[in-house]
């Protein structure tokens, strides 16, 4: 398993223009990369002998407005090398105008619902995902709520929410007293 | 009159499964199209439950958070807490003592043994079976007696806290829960004569919902349902947490990954837990069960903070809000065993008193998202079995 400095120099010659840094806190190792290239890495780590992370554990993302970083929005992969029991943690960046990149669909089926997550939660798209759409929110919910810049009470969901208006107009009124 | 095959017209049947159904065990509903009785397609839709845990979790302190972590898998509300405790002081670089250490040991197997058998008594029930519903039951009744006796909740426990537990174990918990321990495997032996070898049982179990290795690894499934396929991978093995190293027991593989065998591996890890927590009742060191006060990470103890001015400062520098600790910058992750598979908090903190961002890695999710993948082909009556072996909890499948 490449240690920090060799795992940063092998990315940054393979991956020149989208290989950000490798990190490191508490022992876990975090690769970061631009978002457009994250479908080529996780397909290296997830082949390439030296590495083998053949089990995906985790995709989150983090919406970093109000810490700062390479951009507004991390993608968050967390690899397992189940023979080696070694972790690594992908953080593929995507900026606010156009929060897009690749599935890795293609590498592992449990992106599906994981990505629609993501997207329901953060706004990000995922590109050649077979399916994307909300997963957690109604469908005409028209806000990502795990953005930094939504409120914690939400912006008047709960009342705007349609009601099925029971006994309104019809025969038995809802007001009634029996006094 | 006869009948010419023009006559007879056939159609997909669209079917509506939840998401008010009894067999669900929460909320969540399976768009079927069935021919006749097999399932040609079953569309889950989730999301009834969402709750937005993850979006509080970044308005509410560490310690606050624990009692939202309960309410996940609220069948094991204490693996939630001990998975949530040890990633936030993996994060503050601190670990707990190991009376703490062993004592959550004890709460995660206890809280695998009742998950276990309520997970079997309601994949019985599901197909009805309904007797080893009740034998599971009776056990996990005194199981959840031991954790009022602890923590004073049966169900929102709140046991941990940053840097150890809530409060040390009272003085007889020793010998009550031996004698709990004591009756867990007559329980176990009855479920097993119902069951095991029960011929309605093995005709609706075996071969169904089968689940191969490379599926499982495709679509990120762990815990009992991973190893019902034969997949060795055991977090308290491979990577022990909470000094699970100190423990023996094995891993229990299956190898068709039907719903038989998924019942079988929670079978017998009923049986391994019940072994570990032998060995922590024989091992239990003594000892505080949180890290020094002066850390500030803790709470003095509580006759102290009532008899010196110099506690009461300390408690209410830790409890007031814009008082309390602050992690440094960054982001950790623990993977823990929960009973369904792999549980871990991802926390990134941006050096305040809050998460910045606190994301539940949740094992019932992905396990739910193979359900689509391995229902086809399979007739509607099925439809239980599966969702019951998968065990899925609601609170922690919408968060």
């Amino acid at each position: 398993m490449p240690a920090l400095k060799q795992l940063s120099d092998l990315l940054s010659a393979k991956f020149p223009d989208a290989f950000l840094e490798v990190t490191e806190f508490r022992g876990m190792l975090s690769i970061h990369i631009r978002g457009g290239l994250i479908l080529d890495l996780l397909r290296m780590l997830k082949t390439d002998p030296r590495f083998a992370y053949n089990f995906l554990a985790d995709i989150t993302a983090v919406d970093h407005l109000k810490k700062g970083g390479h951009t507004r929005y991390s993608v968050v992969y967390h690899l397992l090398n189940q023979h080696d029991a070694k972790r690594i943690v992908v953080h593929a960046w995507v900026d606010e105008e156009n929060p897009e990149l690749p599935s890795v669909y293609a590498l592992w089926k449990t992106a599906d619902w994981q990505e629609r997550e993501v997207f329901d939660l953060f706004g990000i798209r995922f590109e050649g995902h077979p399916d994307l759409r909300r997963i957690m929110n109604p469908e005409d919910f028209g806000f990502h709520p795990l953005r930094k810049d939504y409120p914690l009470h939400g912006r008047g969901e709960r009342d705007d929410f349609p009601v099925v208006g029971r006994t309104i107009g019809s025969k038995w009124p809802a007001d009634r007293s029996f006094e | 009159m006869t009948l010419t095959a023009k006559e007879l017209s056939t159609e997909r049947l669209e079917l509506n499964f939840g998401p008010s159904h009894p067999a669900t065990h929460g909320t969540l509903r399976v768009q079927l199209e069935a021919d006749g009785e097999i399932v040609t397609r079953a569309d889950a839709e989730i999301g009834f439950l969402h709750s937005g845990f993850e979006k509080l979790g970044e308005h509410l302190s560490y310690n606050q958070y624990i009692t939202i972590t309960d309410r996940m898998n609220y069948l094991s509300p204490l693996c939630n807490n001990v998975a949530f405790a040890l990633a936030v002081e993996k994060l503050l670089g601190i670990e707990a003592p190991r009376r703490a250490q062993y004592l959550r040991v004890l709460m995660c197997e206890l809280s695998r043994i009742a998950d276990h058998l309520l997970a079997i008594g309601m994949q019985a029930v599901d197909v009805g079976a309904f007797t080893v519903f009740l034998y599971g039951f009776r056990i996990r009744e005194k199981i959840y007696d031991l954790f009022e006796m602890v923590c004073g909740a049966r169900l929102t426990t709140s046991y941990t806290r940053v840097g150890g537990l809530m409060r040390d174990v009272p003085d007889d918990f020793d010998a009550v829960c031996r004698e709990v321990l004591a009756e867990i495997p007559t329980a176990m032996a009855q479920i097993d004569g119902l069951l095991t070898h029960n011929r309605i049982w093995l005709d609706r179990t075996r071969n169904i919902g089968v689940i191969t290795p490379e599926l499982a690894i495709s679509y990120g499934l762990t815990g009992p349902i991973a190893r019902a396929t034969g997949i060795d991978y055991d977090i308290r093995v491979k990577e022990p947490y909470s000094s699970y190293e100190d423990f023996t027991f094995d891993v229990i593989i299956g190898e068709n990954g039907d719903v038989y065998d998924r019942y079988m591996v929670r079978f017998y890890e009923v049986w391994e837990s019940l072994k570990i927590c032998e060995q922590v009742l024989d091992k239990l060191p003594s000892g505080p069960v949180n890290v020094d006060a002066d850390t500030k990470y803790t709470l003095p103890p509580r006759n102290e903070i009532f008899n010196s001015i110099e506690a009461l400062i300390h408690h209410f520098e830790v409890t007031m809000e814009n008082r309390g600790f602050t992690p440094p910058v960054g982001e950790t992750y623990v993977p823990t065993e929960s009973p369904n598979g792999e549980l871990g908090y991802f926390i990134v903190s941006d050096g305040g008193r809050e998460p910045y961002r606190v994301r539940t890695r949740p094992p019932s999710l992905i396990n739910f998202s193979v359900f689509p993948e391995i229902m086809p082909g399979q007739t509607i009556s099925d439809i239980v079995a599966v969702l019951g072996s998968l065990n899925i909890i609601a609170g922690e499948l919408d968060r």
